[in-house]
């Protein structure tokens, strides 16, 4: 699914290369794509078309960066919108001043509440404080038994009768038990209800009235469809929220409802549920999310790695070195070295739209490693005139490098061929980065 | 109240919130703005990218052609492409295999045990014994769920503690049916992501063990899939299949406002029918799937 977007992308990169200013019908192509790709990550039809909207009112007009294509300038402005869309790094829960601070889960059946109650409280309880976790499910068959199990292997305590009936009067009682206990956090496992049944959602509000949570937070399931609009909203509307959490993360699921979640709400999403063991419950980045609906991620991360590791002069000044074919190995070193501070190698080149392609190609980090320490065994002059170096120059670099002289002629025939094109680049005004990547 | 009925009440309620509620465009005549009305309408359900493309190509070109014209023309045109992938009702039935045995899959909260409970209580009210396999040895309190379910459907439960080997739990399960002369064993397993594949080896062994209790069992596969889903679930159903192959989907959850329209793209890419249908947590809420039913529900 992924690699078919990048490569849908790389052919609206190629249509889109090489012009100044983003224009309306080269935004309109990229969003397209974009458009279809939100409606396969589950964003609702609804917040995709407002979405799409803002973001090309945005982007035209804008100024292609020099080390970007026009195409990946849009797909830029379109994750920087989602990223801002989706909130703030780092939530945090924020606790009460008068403890205890009382926190209410509440959501569809099986999005995950009661795991991640037990998980919420390992959290706090890791923080040094006294947690105190309340069975509110009353309709669930063994959910009181499932909280009870989830308390004993992280030593919790959990507030349950097997005899009252009435989920407000329960949550009264713990509330009283928790004061007397100087419990510093309560967490409260609810039912699992629908957003539309009236009596139970009624119920919730009445257990809300009742305890006046610090927080009521809506748990969902990352996999949600379309609905989770209508879902989020009735929750909010009706019961009111402040925060979200996202379980299920772990899997692939794309994780639009996120937006959509947000997007009807405005609430915070606070945390991620990653997994079914108690401690796996992470912070929320809103930037690998971003990324994660997009499902090109990691063409973004490219994108800007990218920009953080060549500024603009030196890529115009390698870009003069290119076409004037001054590109000498020094320059090769030079960028390699730049290749690498961007991360794993293996990671970077999968990052590259269309790279998958040419799977099959074994990348070593060593060989890397290895030309680095041919070239610093080179002189001068041979790293400048690459016509130089003969079979006795050949044999002391070889030794002075440690390699063979075999690899020798190997980054000589790699070289060579890497100045062929570039000399194919002369005459285009940008210097797309994915081609160096592809000398081998 | 009929299953139609239970279905539309359930979006009737959203009717404000929906734009692409049909009966809005009752009666008008369709031109090239309100196609793509269509368009959103087909997202709203879940139908997923590709299907919905597929389908607009179809609209598109029909009213091309000039044989749509009103939105009556569209509703007649939508149902009848839908219920040409998903084809005839096939029910969940026992085969003559004695005991008739079942795996119950899917990931976390899709709603396997409570489906499993509902199949029992049907089971039994039509006269099949039935044995429960309380395979779901990993979730806290998954086997006095499953306890709870089997005392109210008045069906056996076989289960070992938590923990342990789930193969073994559905071995045990068959050989009881097979000893007792048991019609059907039901095996609820751990829910689990389809992308673990731990998780997706010990389900391969489950069915390996399944096989050498009885050989040909499982007879049934069952996938159960929650309806609030995105487009996750056709992975979900790819993987699952590729894994241990899958005969049959349960979509769970059809009482909320989410429409469920991924099974027409699982019915689509992986020829997998929709056996049954969960509309509400009673013991009663399970229903055969109705194709017609469905789509009806899914515009109307």
């Amino acid at each position: 699914m992924f690699n078919a977007l990048n490569e849908k992308l790389e052919v609206i990169f190629k249509s889109l290369k090489g012009k100044g200013y983003l224009k309306e019908d080269d935004i309109d192509v990229a969003m397209k794509e974009i458009r279809l790709a939100l409606l396969e990550a589950d964003v609702n039809f609804k917040v995709v078309k407002g979405f799409v909207q803002r973001v090309k009112e945005k982007a035209v007009g804008k100024e292609v960066l020099e080390s970007l294509t026009p195409g990946q300038q849009v797909v830029k402005i379109v994750h920087d919108e989602l990223r801002n869309l989706l909130g703030k790094d780092n939530e945090k829960i924020r606790i009460a001043p008068n403890p205890p601070t009382i926190i209410m889960m509440v959501g569809l059946h099986g999005s995950g509440k009661t795991t991640t109650s037990a998980k919420l409280a390992k959290y706090f309880k890791t923080q040094g404080r006294r947690v105190l976790m309340v069975a509110a499910d009353l309709q669930r068959p063994a959910a009181i038994d499932q909280l009870i199990t989830l308390g004993k292997q992280i030593d919790i305590p959990v507030f349950h009768s097997r005899q009252l009936k009435d989920p407000v009067k329960l949550c009264m009682e713990a509330v009283t038990d928790a004061k007397k206990e100087a419990r510093e956090v309560v967490i409260v496992d609810t039912a699992g209800r629908l957003h539309i049944d009236d009596s139970l959602m009624e119920e919730l509000k009445s257990v809300k009235e009742t305890i006046e949570p610090w927080e009521v937070l809506f748990v969902a399931d990352a996999m949600t469809g379309q609905d989770a609009v209508n879902i989020a909203g009735a929750f909010n509307e009706k019961i009111g929220i402040d925060g979200i959490i996202l379980t299920k993360m772990d899997g692939d699921a794309r994780g639009g409802a996120a937006l959509s979640i947000r997007e009807v709400t405005g609430r915070p999403i606070k945390f991620i549920g990653v997994g079914e063991k108690i401690d796996m419950l992470e912070q929320f980045y809103p930037e690998r999310v971003a990324s994660r609906i997009l499902g090109m991620g990691d063409v973004i991360s490219f994108i800007e790695k990218a920009q953080e590791s060549f500024d603009q002069k030196e890529a115009l000044a390698l870009r003069d070195k290119i076409l004037n074919e001054r590109f000498t190995f020094d320059d090769l070193k030079e960028q390699l070295k730049k290749i690498r501070s961007m991360g794993p190698l293996e990671n970077l080149l999968n990052m590259i739209p269309g790279f998958n392609k040419m799977k099959g190609i074994n990348i070593d980090e060593k060989q890397f490693i290895k030309i680095e320490a041919i070239i610093n065994s080179m002189t001068k002059q041979e790293r400048e005139n690459a016509q130089l170096i003969n079979g006795s120059r050949k044999k002391r670099i070889a030794k002075g490098s440690g390699t063979e002289v075999v690899d020798i002629n190997r980054l000589l025939k790699q070289y060579k061929e890497m100045k062929k094109m570039m000399k194919m680049f002369k005459g285009k005004k940008a210097l797309k980065l994915s081609n160096l990547f592809s000398m081998k | 109240m009929g299953l139609v009925n239970k279905l539309k009440a359930g979006l009737q309620k959203t009717k404000t919130s929906m734009i692409g509620s049909l009966s809005v465009f009752t009666g008008k005549k369709i031109d090239e703005s309100t196609i793509d009305d269509f368009e959103e309408l087909l997202y709203s359900t879940d139908l997923g990218v590709k299907a919905t493309a597929q389908i607009m190509d179809a609209l598109r070109y029909e009213y091309g052609d000039g044989r749509i014209k009103k939105y009556e023309d569209v509703k007649i045109f939508l149902r009848k492409e839908i219920l040409s992938i998903l084809g005839l009702p096939q029910p969940f039935m026992l085969y003559q295999e004695r005991p008739f045995v079942v795996l119950c899959i899917g990931v976390n909260g899709v709603g396997k045990t409570t489906t499993i409970g509902k199949i029992a209580k049907k089971s039994i009210d039509e006269g099949y014994g039935t044995i429960l396999a309380a395979s779901d040895t990993f979730r806290a309190a998954a086997i006095e769920q499953l306890e709870i379910w089997s005392s109210r459907s008045l069906s056996q439960i076989v289960k070992h503690q938590a923990g342990s080997d789930p193969a073994s739990v559905a071995f045990d399960a068959i050989e009881a049916a097979k000893s007792r002369s048991i019609d059907l064993v039901l095996i609820d397993t751990a829910g689990r992501l389809h992308t673990k594949s731990p998780l997706i080896e010990e389900l391969k062994k489950i069915k390996r063990v399944v096989n050498k209790a009885m050989q040909g069992a499982p007879h049934e596969t069952l996938l159960v899939v929650d309806a609030t889903t995105g487009q996750n679930a056709l992975h979900q159903a790819k993987m699952f299949n590729e894994a241990v192959g899958i005969t049959g989907i349960v979509l769970t959850k059809l009482d909320g406002t989410a429409k469920g329209g991924i099974v027409v793209a699982i019915r689509h890419e992986l020829n997998l029918p929709v056996r049954m249908i969960g509309v509400g947590e009673g013991i009663e809420d399970l229903k055969t799937f109705i194709p017609e039913e469905f789509v009806e529900a899914l515009f109307d």
